[in-house]
């Protein structure tokens, strides 16, 4: 089994110089032609094993131990001249951001001869060069070799890097996160472009990713990673539908889903970081169905029938994942009355010359205790119309009541009870909590601006609300640099409640979360809806999600609405072109959404 | 522990001296203050007495030697300082007041008094400093206020530029976007939200600047257009004894030496404080 693998990674150690290991004992073996897909969440050493498997380690970080082979060929301890002449014609690397790895001021032609006239001077010619655009389904010709990467959408700067890495025909390619910041149809092309080479080259691909669904969608085998060691592999279809790991379990159970529309279950707890790991199981102080010998002692890697390994003591007594179907609310009567009303608004941006139309004759309601999405690409318009409603940005047009009474177009303007009633909270958490002020001051402040607490019950009431958003109560002192991701954007969204609103407008609230954070932070907000009777207006790029929280949902696309509905309607039986492609294209972990996507859209044309 | 101790934070302030040059720095500059503020209790002549006769060398009862008049250099020395680092901390003072104010407003309103505000910036910043001083002191006549307000109004543009671009990379983050929606008012939200997170920017760029304005006020005395000579201060010392360098050099070389000392070591503490600050901010999430 392992002769005829082209990629054999043994034991793998990579550290901090004169630090913590970041990664430990991670082995892997690739066949040509196989994907493996390395999935972790932030913190999990994936991609330091990606750049590993290319002999490269980050600045203050060594590759301490273990073996990396590819093709035969050992890149551990070798020297920077010899890695130089591996890198790129053996293994090679798609990185993440295409807009910051291909070099801005070089033409994308030159930078593909480029990695030819180092490897294999003789095909450093323009046909090689068309070739190899055209092998990622780009046209080959001059002018378009003549570019300028800024000159290229997101997604065919993505296909130059993947023509770069694959111009030298290199018999394994990492792609690292490779999808991450492209819209779901863009997305889903690229996949297909990474299935159809492995295909057609017999390469061995690893593919790294946080994204479950679409590891699930691309990938033969998985691997998934937790705290620098794999916790398990196997095939995709044995590690999702049946996973051995209870972290794992915890993953499949956190990825939400639109084929299938279910409760979210995330997993407790916070990633442990480099350097605070347990000596034993990292996993054991987030697992419910940990042992005592958990707390002491590493479990090794065992190896089960059919290819698959887990690390886990008890990994027998795993559950099977059960999933609890959402269940919506009875198709609501529309409201004589909806507490947000939005009619007809129109808004637009304005550059140097002239506008750019966000939104036009955008027209919806929200009632009482209801959640709304808004979903589409980026440049949809959906972040401009929840700002609309918050009143950070002024429309051009239309209308937007509460409760009947129209608010000013801008916050200021807006009375305070209006602004009390109205929330939001952003998409960054790294950004939304003012890094100068402590959890309890951003709670306490907005109450007394506004819902006019005195100081003292504000105070009061900032312990109550970090119960309320499940946080433990010395959080209060803490500053937003010694929270998690997750933590901040619990405060975030504490902060919105600390002055009982009707209303919380959440643009893209989790899109910055790991999976299984999350789905405790969707869980937080459905539960804040059935207690509180919050309604939320959900922007989101994310049909997953819209499928785990919303009951309507609204798809724009440039700035129109393209199609409304309830969600398990329009998910279950989407009626506009634009909203099939859509639907096609999101990654699932219960459907394939690649092939179908593929064949119906046409490759993006030059622009 | 006490509300107090955790307000003022003491440990994350004296972050900055943890590296040894800034440590150095920091020793050097309180010695420079020191002579500065401290000096005049230690001096055994007055400034301005005529103790001795002209140039004479260092002796016991003048350890510097005497200057053109016979007066005592040591004294004149220990005397000197306050001049300096009071004139320059008052400008630079008044410099992030007005420059500083500019920057906040026009970096977080934008639009027509954003472009009026820094295009007349502009205007004031093509003038060279020095020029505008002497036309200044020329005009109003050599007095401490002038120098000083000369002083601050040369470095307001430069100021409001360097505000005006902190502000503007903090007043689209989502805390201040919160406040906006909150219906906060602008000061509400200059002050609470946005002015705490360009510390940073203001403290790499207190040092230098106050450097600048050490030089500047040392070059107006220096060409009697600020203090009148019979003051005691270091850039007149350089000034009036300049001509008799090669007989009795300490009269000059000692000021010069404390000027050139105060300005390096400074820089190097404003460097180190800077480092720290920007260490505290966490950067996009990266530091847990």
């Amino acid at each position: 089994m392992s002769g005829d693998a082209t990629v054999v990674v043994e034991n793998l150690t990579v550290g901090l110089e004169g630090g913590a290991n970041i990664v430990e004992d991670v082995s892997l073996r690739i066949r040509p032609g196989e994907v493996l897909g390395l999935v972790g969440e932030s913190g999990s050493g994936k991609t330091t094993v990606a750049l590993a498997l290319l002999g490269y380690a980050n600045e203050g970080v060594r590759i301490r131990g273990g073996s990396v082979r590819v093709a035969g060929e050992e890149l551990v301890g070798r020297t920077d001249d010899e890695l130089r002449r591996i890198r790129g014609r053996i293994v090679s690397y798609v990185p993440q951001d295409p807009a910051t790895s291909l070099n801005p001021s070089i033409r994308i032609g030159e930078q593909i001869r480029e990695v030819l006239r180092f490897h294999a001077p003789q095909r450093a010619t323009d046909a090689e060069v068309a070739h190899a655009l055209a092998s990622v389904q780009l046209p080959g010709d001059r002018s378009f070799q003549r570019r300028y990467p800024h000159q290229l959408s997101g997604g065919q700067q993505q296909r130059v890097a993947i023509a770069i890495a694959i111009v030298c025909h290199p018999v394994a390619t990492v792609l690292d996160e490779p999808t991450t910041g492209l819209d779901v149809v863009t997305q889903a092309r690229i996949l297909e472009e990474i299935g159809r080479i492995r295909d057609e080259r017999g390469v061995a691909l690893v593919y790294v990713s946080h994204d479950l669904a679409v590891i699930s969608t691309v990938a033969d085998r998985i691997a998934v990673m937790y705290a620098g060691r794999i916790v398990e592999q196997g095939t995709a279809a044995a590690i999702i539908n049946t996973p051995h790991h209870p972290y794992t379990r915890g993953l499949v159970a956190s990825v939400p889903d639109h084929i299938v529309p279910r409760v979210l279950r995330g997993i407790p707890g916070v990633a442990v970081g480099v350097g605070d790991r347990p000596v034993g199981c990292a996993f054991a102080p987030r697992c419910d169905q940990a042992i005592a010998a958990c707390e002491v002692t590493m479990p090794e890697l065992e190896t089960l029938a059919g290819d698959r390994a887990v690390r886990c003591f008890a990994w027998r007594a795993t559950p099977g994942v059960s999933f609890e179907d959402r269940r919506f609310p009875p198709a609501a009567e529309p409201l004589a009355q909806p507490l947000l009303a939005v009619e007809a608004l129109h808004a637009q941006h304005r550059i140097r010359d002239g506008v750019v139309v966000a939104a036009a004759e955008v027209s919806f309601a929200v009632g009482r205790g209801a959640c709304v999405a808004l979903v589409g690409e980026s440049g949809s318009g959906k972040t401009t119309i929840a700002r609309c409603v918050a009143g950070l940005h002024a429309r051009s047009g239309g209308r937007v009541a509460l409760e009947g009474v129209e608010l000013a177009p801008l916050a200021h303007s807006r009375t305070r009870e209006q602004r009390r009633r109205l929330q939001i909270v952003f998409q960054n958490p790294y950004e939304s909590l003012n890094p100068r002020h402590t959890v309890q001051s951003t709670l306490a402040w907005p109450a007394q601006r506004l819902a006019g607490l005195s100081r003292a019950e504000a105070t009061a009431q900032a312990v109550e609300l970090l119960e309320r958003v499940r946080l433990p109560k010395r959080a209060a002192r803490r500053y937003p640099s010694e929270l998690s991701g997750g933590e901040r954007q619990r405060v975030a969204i504490a902060r919105a409640l600390a002055v009982r609103p009707d209303l919380i407008v959440c643009d893209e609230v989790t899109s910055a979360l790991d999976v299984s954070v999350q789905a405790a932070v969707l869980d937080l907000l459905a539960e804040l809806r059935r207690e509180l009777g919050l309604a939320l207006l959900f922007i989101t790029h994310d049909l997953g999600v819209v499928a785990s929280i919303a009951d309507q949902v609204l798809v724009l696309d440039r700035g129109v609405v393209c199609e409304a509905g309830s969600v398990a309607e329009l998910l279950g039986a989407p009626r506009q072109e634009y909203t099939k492609t859509l639907v096609a294209a999101a990654p699932s972990v219960t459907g394939s959404g690649v092939a179908s996507a593929g064949s119906s859209t046409p490759t993006e044309g030059a622009t | 522990m006490s509300a107090f101790a955790e307000r003022l934070d003491v440990r994350r302030r004296l972050r900055f001296a943890r590296s040894w040059p800034t440590r150095i720095a920091l020793l050097i500059l309180s010695a420079v203050g020191a002579v500065a503020f401290l000096g005049p209790f230690f001096a055994p002549h007055s400034p301005s007495e005529l103790a001795g006769q002209a140039f004479a060398q260092p002796s016991s009862a003048f350890p510097l030697g005497t200057d053109y008049l016979g007066e005592d250099v040591l004294s004149r020395v220990l005397w000197g300082g306050r001049s300096v680092i009071v004139f320059a901390a008052l400008a630079t003072g008044l410099a992030y007041l007005a420059g500083g104010s500019i920057g906040l407003f026009t970096g977080f309103s934008r639009g027509l008094a954003d472009n009026l505000l820094m295009r007349s910036m502009d205007v004031l910043l093509a003038f060279p400093p020095i020029l505008f001083l002497l036309l200044l002191a020329t005009g109003a006549g050599p007095s401490v206020t002038v120098l000083i307000l000369g002083i601050a109004i040369v470095q307001v543009p430069s100021v409001a530029r360097i505000i005006r671009t902190a502000t503007l990379d903090v007043a689209h983050r989502g805390y201040v976007e919160a406040a906006l929606a909150r219906g906060d008012s602008t000061f509400a939200i200059l002050r609470r939200e946005i002015l705490p997170n360009i510390g940073g920017t203001v403290a790499a760029d207190a040092g230098p600047r106050f450097t600048i304005s050490i030089l500047l006020v040392a070059a107006v005395n220096f060409l009697g257009l600020g203090l009148a000579p019979p003051a005691a201060d270091w850039a007149i010392m350089i000034s009036e004894n300049r001509t008799a360098i090669t007989i009795q050099p300490w009269a000059v070389v000692v000021p010069a030496l404390l000027i050139a000392v105060l300005t390096i070591s400074l820089n190097v503490v404003a460097d180190g404080v800077a480092r720290a600050q920007g260490r505290s901010i966490d950067i996009g999430g990266l530091r847990r």
